[in-house]
């Protein structure tokens, strides 16, 4: 330590960057900009992603099974019921609750427009929430014809939310079918759904003719405390016939966002966002960086001819670029933070920092910097200590 | 020994038709200790001289021995160690902006192998005060007199204690008094280090300094006028 206090030299990158303040912040404030664009495209696209999946956070399973022919919540394809009873066959599975799943034309009861709401069918006596709040309101949906609605769903749906806690009587139609509003849940909207409403099975079957009875979309399994979760797949998807797909509740999950990712250009486009904020970035530093050598150039000859090797003035370029990165992420990170909240607030989307993003976005503003500062080192090798004469 | 040996030094510039020979045949020798001036018309080649004997140049023709070093044939690298043991003042002082008087010495003391920061820091300023410019070490360039300017750029170069000292045209930004008495501080601190000094000049006015004058024309060393 101390060797290295001692070995120590003139802060030459540092003093480069400072002595010249305004160039300096304009510096700043282009990586900076970069990165807070990085952090709001990333951050939009991961939001959005994770808003895909809001209903499915909310079941308490373990492993769901799923048609292999449905794509993603919105299009949901059933399988035989009876694969999710011949779950219970294995050692480790506590329980089963079927649950019917699909998008119904919901009648606005104030503008007499219809649109599509995703809804839940359950057995009520067997709610598979794990907030409980949740599944003790279930109760009221023993009697036919009787729905909870979600009050985060979109106000297109009309004012049920409102009419229900005025005490009004809520009724409105779904195909053709009268129902009745008998309840309020908070779950939340995704991208395939504007809305949801949450039912028994009897009610939901009654809504959707066209389903066959024996017929369910998504099959949630419980285990035993202990048990490997992986370990489980991969025994019932062996002993299971392949018109059934067992996953993980992670793998639910992720099955729902890879449709958003890899089916739609939503990522594509959010993930070219952050690419266009890492090439701007880019521009602007090289810029500064390049001036910055070009400017110094009969400096850096002058110490080429004292005896400075090339090397030790290639180390000052690389320094400036790091120095430039650290001092433009802070300001980045902290203004991403805020915008996040800002979006938070605004748009209810679950976008916020986490430490993958974070560093992501470092690690780009980082290599953005060095890349730069390599660009314009190619200047600094011009400098010939001859010309200075 | 000496500290510069040139023997039949030859040295031309472009190719082909363009080909110019800016030096020809030229042989000198200057002994450690020595001030040497090299004055001539401008264009005769005098800065190019320099630049061979700087290590800054490849050697094309000719054998330069310098320090002891051999520069016909030396690399990129090799050139450079032999620019540490150099001193070099320039005719613009080429100071850096962003460092204070202080900073810019210390790069050159920063040359100097096995030396602590504190070290360093304490021989650029020694070699501060011996220029006089003990109360300006923390002003950048930019607030300095182009004579203080200068005396800075002495200071630089002898911080890393260089054998050899070259400056071109070091009082060609200064009026007569200042460019004067640069020269004389140049001349006694590289008598007081038995450092070789070797100026390129064509100041009339500080031709005196000199033990011994070199007059170059058309890229050929004049006879010596005894």
């Amino acid at each position: 330590m101390r060797n290295l206090w001692q070995g120590r030299k003139i802060p030459l990158s540092w003093l480069l960057l400072s002595r010249q303040p305004v160039r300096l912040l304009v510096a700043l404030a282009g990586i900076s900009f970069a990165g807070i664009l990085m952090f709001m495209q990333l951050g939009f696209r991961d939001g959005l992603f994770d808003a895909s999946v809001t209903v499915h956070r909310l079941f308490d399973a373990d492993l769901v099974l799923i048609s292999p022919r449905s794509a993603s919540s919105i299009r949901m394809a059933g399988f035989p019921r009876r694969r999710l009873v011949q779950t219970l066959a294995d050692p480790d599975v506590e329980g089963v609750s079927p649950v019917h799943w699909g998008l119904m034309l919901w009648r606005n009861p104030e503008t007499r427009l219809n649109r599509a709401i995703l809804a839940l069918g359950f057995n009520p006596d067997d709610p598979f929430f794990l907030d409980p709040g949740l599944s003790q309101k279930t109760e009221v949906l023993k009697q036919k014809g009787r729905i909870l609605f979600d009050q985060l769903s979109r106000p297109e749906f009309g004012p049920i939310a409102d009419w229900y806690r005025e005490g009004r009587t809520v009724e409105t139609e779904i195909a053709g079918n009268r129902i009745r509003v008998e309840g309020l849940v908070s779950l939340g909207t995704s991208f395939g759904a504007d809305g949801n409403l949450l039912t028994s099975t009897e009610t939901f079957l009654d809504l959707s003719p066209q389903k066959p009875r024996g017929s369910i979309e998504v099959g949630l399994i419980r285990l035993r405390p202990g048990s490997d979760p992986q370990q489980v797949v991969e025994r019932l998807q062996l002993r299971l016939p392949d018109d059934v797909k067992v996953l993980t509740k992670q793998g639910f999950i992720e099955f729902e966002k890879n449709y958003w990712k890899s089916g739609t250009s939503i990522g594509f486009i959010f993930t070219l966002g952050a690419a266009m904020g890492f090439v701007v970035g880019c521009v602007i530093v090289y810029q500064v960086l390049y001036t910055d050598v070009s400017d110094h150039l009969p400096e850096y000859a002058t110490l080429m001819a004292m005896g400075h090797r090339l090397s030790h003035l290639l180390g000052v370029v690389v320094r400036e670029g790091f120095y430039l990165a650290v001092m433009g992420y802070v300001p980045a990170y902290l203004a991403g933070q805020g915008l996040y909240w800002f979006v938070r607030d605004a748009t209810s989307l679950p976008v916020g920092m986490n430490a993958t993003r974070a560093l992501t976005v470092g690690g780009m503003i980082l290599v953005m910097c060095m890349l730069s500062a390599l660009l314009a080192m190619r200047r600094l090798v011009d400098a010939d200590p001859a010309e200075i004469f | 020994m000496a500290a510069v040996e040139i023997d039949s030094l030859s040295h031309a510039f472009g190719q082909g038709d363009m080909l110019r020979t800016v030096l020809q045949n030229i042989s000198l020798r200057i002994d450690s200790g020595e001030v040497v001036l090299l004055t001539g018309p401008s264009g005769c080649g005098k800065t190019t001289l320099l630049t061979l004997i700087g290590a800054l140049r490849t050697v094309q023709q000719g054998r330069v021995n310098v320090l002891g070093e051999r520069l016909d044939g030396a690399g990129r690298r090799r050139r450079q160690q032999v620019r540490r043991r150099i001193g070099m003042i320039f005719q613009g002082h080429n100071l850096l902006r962003c460092l204070t008087a202080e900073q810019n010495v210390q790069m050159g003391a920063d040359l100097l192998p096995g030396l602590g920061y504190r070290a360093r820091r304490d021989e650029a300023r020694h070699w501060l005060r011996s220029v006089g410019l003990e109360d300006q070490m923390g002003k950048l360039p930019h607030d300095l007199s182009g004579g203080q300017k200068q005396r800075v750029a002495i200071a630089r170069a002898l911080a890393a204690h260089p054998q050899l000292l070259l400056a071109d045209e070091p009082t060609a930004a200064l009026d007569g008094a200042t460019g004067r008495e640069v020269v004389e501080l140049l001349r006694r601190l590289a008598r007081e280090q038995d450092c070789a000094v070797l100026i390129v000049t064509h100041d009339p006015r500080i031709l005196d300094v000199a033990d011994r004058i070199l007059r170059m024309e058309d890229g050929s060393l004049l006879p010596p006028v005894e």
